[in-house]
């Protein structure tokens, strides 16, 4: 397979950040109130991604290995404050709806976690193309995980009315709390899916984010991966699974 | 003196930063399995944050938003150097920590290198910004922004501690094959965040 096609598959399907490896969770459960938010915080978190990929690919020769983090960190911060910018500028609305979420991309564990973990690591172009299928991913989850709240919350898909008008809107879904049952229903929905997968004897991706240990984690260069006891790296599993398909 | 009170207990209650903000989900899920590591946690998260919010404040305050380099006009780069103010923060306090005062370094160490990336620490260094704390005198600007970061951080703990003992609990209870792990914690966070929905007619 083409790699740039494998690394969009692989982004969007395989490792799809938001359903597959639980990364990102602060924004995904904090600005998913409307699919229109989701799709723009998906949408900035790509563009911060792409480009970042982009330029630590080109410096991955050049950047020493002990002051990597700092130096991804630098680079991440300056894309996120260019494209914080670029929102404030061109799409005001949006830009007040997400707030504080567009300059904390850069806490993001997905942009560390991709630079970490692909970027420094591969050529300019297939890092592009990393970068645009982690992306469009994590937008695909966002935006799904919005329609179902916006749908339940208020009725509406994108703010057009698909209820009834004898649907009473559960207020609940686009506050606080709803955000933490929808996420909840949606783990639970992946871990059935696994067990079944188990069942049949497929091999399943290892989920991350920090409530399963630090394995992708963006922070586990500089936190040295404290809570790791046994971290299956992530290249490696990829590579046994491409073997065996 | 009310002023600072409200803003303590909007921080640490109404707007509570893991259940109404979003901020820190990550430790607040990850480090929640007991009582003790997350009060672990939740301590070293109050000391960070804390110094975090005055240093960040000094540095917005005399640098930054100063109107007399370029105009304050170098506010652009609030993002850049703040996370990187924070990530040097925390090793030196680490450093400081085993040097000067072991005991706390050995209930907080092995936390602090975790917080770094704890998206609450650069969310409460730019909400002070946002919120013009600092558009006040020195001395009240600054010590407005170490309350809110302080009240913010006991809002992580008291939220962080609190589910700790509720997953202890949860260990024994017969929950169902699929909502095993994430998913009952993040139910569990749902229901808290409906009891922490009750403090909002505080302010």
């Amino acid at each position: 397979m083409n790699k740039c096609a494998e690394r969009l598959y692989n982004g969007l399907v395989k490792e799809n950040p938001t359903f597959v490896l639980m990364l990102g969770m602060c924004p995904t459960l904090a600005v998913t109130t409307s699919a229109i938010n989701g799709i723009g915080m998906g949408l900035s978190t790509t563009a911060v991604l792409v480009m970042s990929n982009m330029l630590i690919s080109m410096l991955r020769k050049v950047i020493p290995a002990s002051v990597r983090m700092p130096a991804f960190i630098v680079v991440v911060a300056s894309f996120v404050t260019i494209v914080d910018f670029l929102m404030a500028g061109f799409v005001p609305g949006l830009y007040k709806s997400l707030g504080l979420y567009i300059p904390l991309i850069v806490v993001n564990c997905i942009i560390l976690g991709r630079a970490e973990s692909y970027a420094s690591k591969n050529p300019v172009l297939p890092s592009i193309f990393d970068g645009i299928g982690m992306g469009l991913g994590f937008t695909v989850g966002l935006t799904a995980i919005g329609i179902v709240r916006e749908l339940l919350g208020a009725g509406e898909v994108f703010g057009i009315r698909v209820m009834p008008q004898s649907y009473e809107p559960l207020t609940i879904f686009v506050l606080a709390p709803g955000a933490f049952f929808v996420l909840a229903c949606l783990v639970a929905l992946q871990n059935k899916v696994k067990a079944n997968l188990e069942k049949k004897g497929k091999k399943v991706p290892v989920s991350s984010g920090c409530g399963e240990g630090c394995s992708a984690c963006a922070s586990k260069g500089i936190c040295g991966g404290h809570l790791a006891e046994n971290e299956p790296h992530h290249e490696e599993t990829n590579v046994k699974e491409e073997e065996e398909a | 003196m009310q002023e600072l009170l409200l803003i303590a207990v909007g921080a640490a209650f109404v707007n509570n930063v893991v259940l109404s903000q979003f901020l820190g989900i990550c430790p607040f899920l990850g480090v929640s399995k007991n009582v003790k590591t997350a009060a672990g946690m939740g301590g070293a998260v109050v000391f960070v944050i804390t110094i975090a919010s005055f240093v960040t404040g000094l540095i917005y305050k005399f640098i930054l938003g100063n109107p007399k380099i370029l105009g304050g006009e170098l506010q652009y780069l609030n993002t850049i150097v703040f996370i990187l103010v924070i990530a040097a923060l925390v090793q030196f306090v680490e450093m400081f920590l085993k040097k000067v005062m072991p005991p706390l370094y050995n209930a907080l160490g092995v936390y602090l290198p975790l917080i770094t990336t704890n998206c609450a620490v650069l969310g409460v260094a730019l909400t002070n910004v946002q919120n013009g704390y600092y558009e006040k005198g020195v001395g009240i600007g600054l010590l407005t922004g170490v309350v809110n970061g302080f009240a913010t951080a006991a809002g992580f703990f008291v939220a962080i501690v609190l589910m700790a003992g509720i997953r202890e609990k949860i260990e024994h209870n017969n929950v169902p094959e699929a909502f095993k792990g994430t998913p009952i914690v993040l139910v569990t966070a749902g229901l808290m965040a409906i009891a922490f929905c009750g403090f909002s007619g505080l302010i």
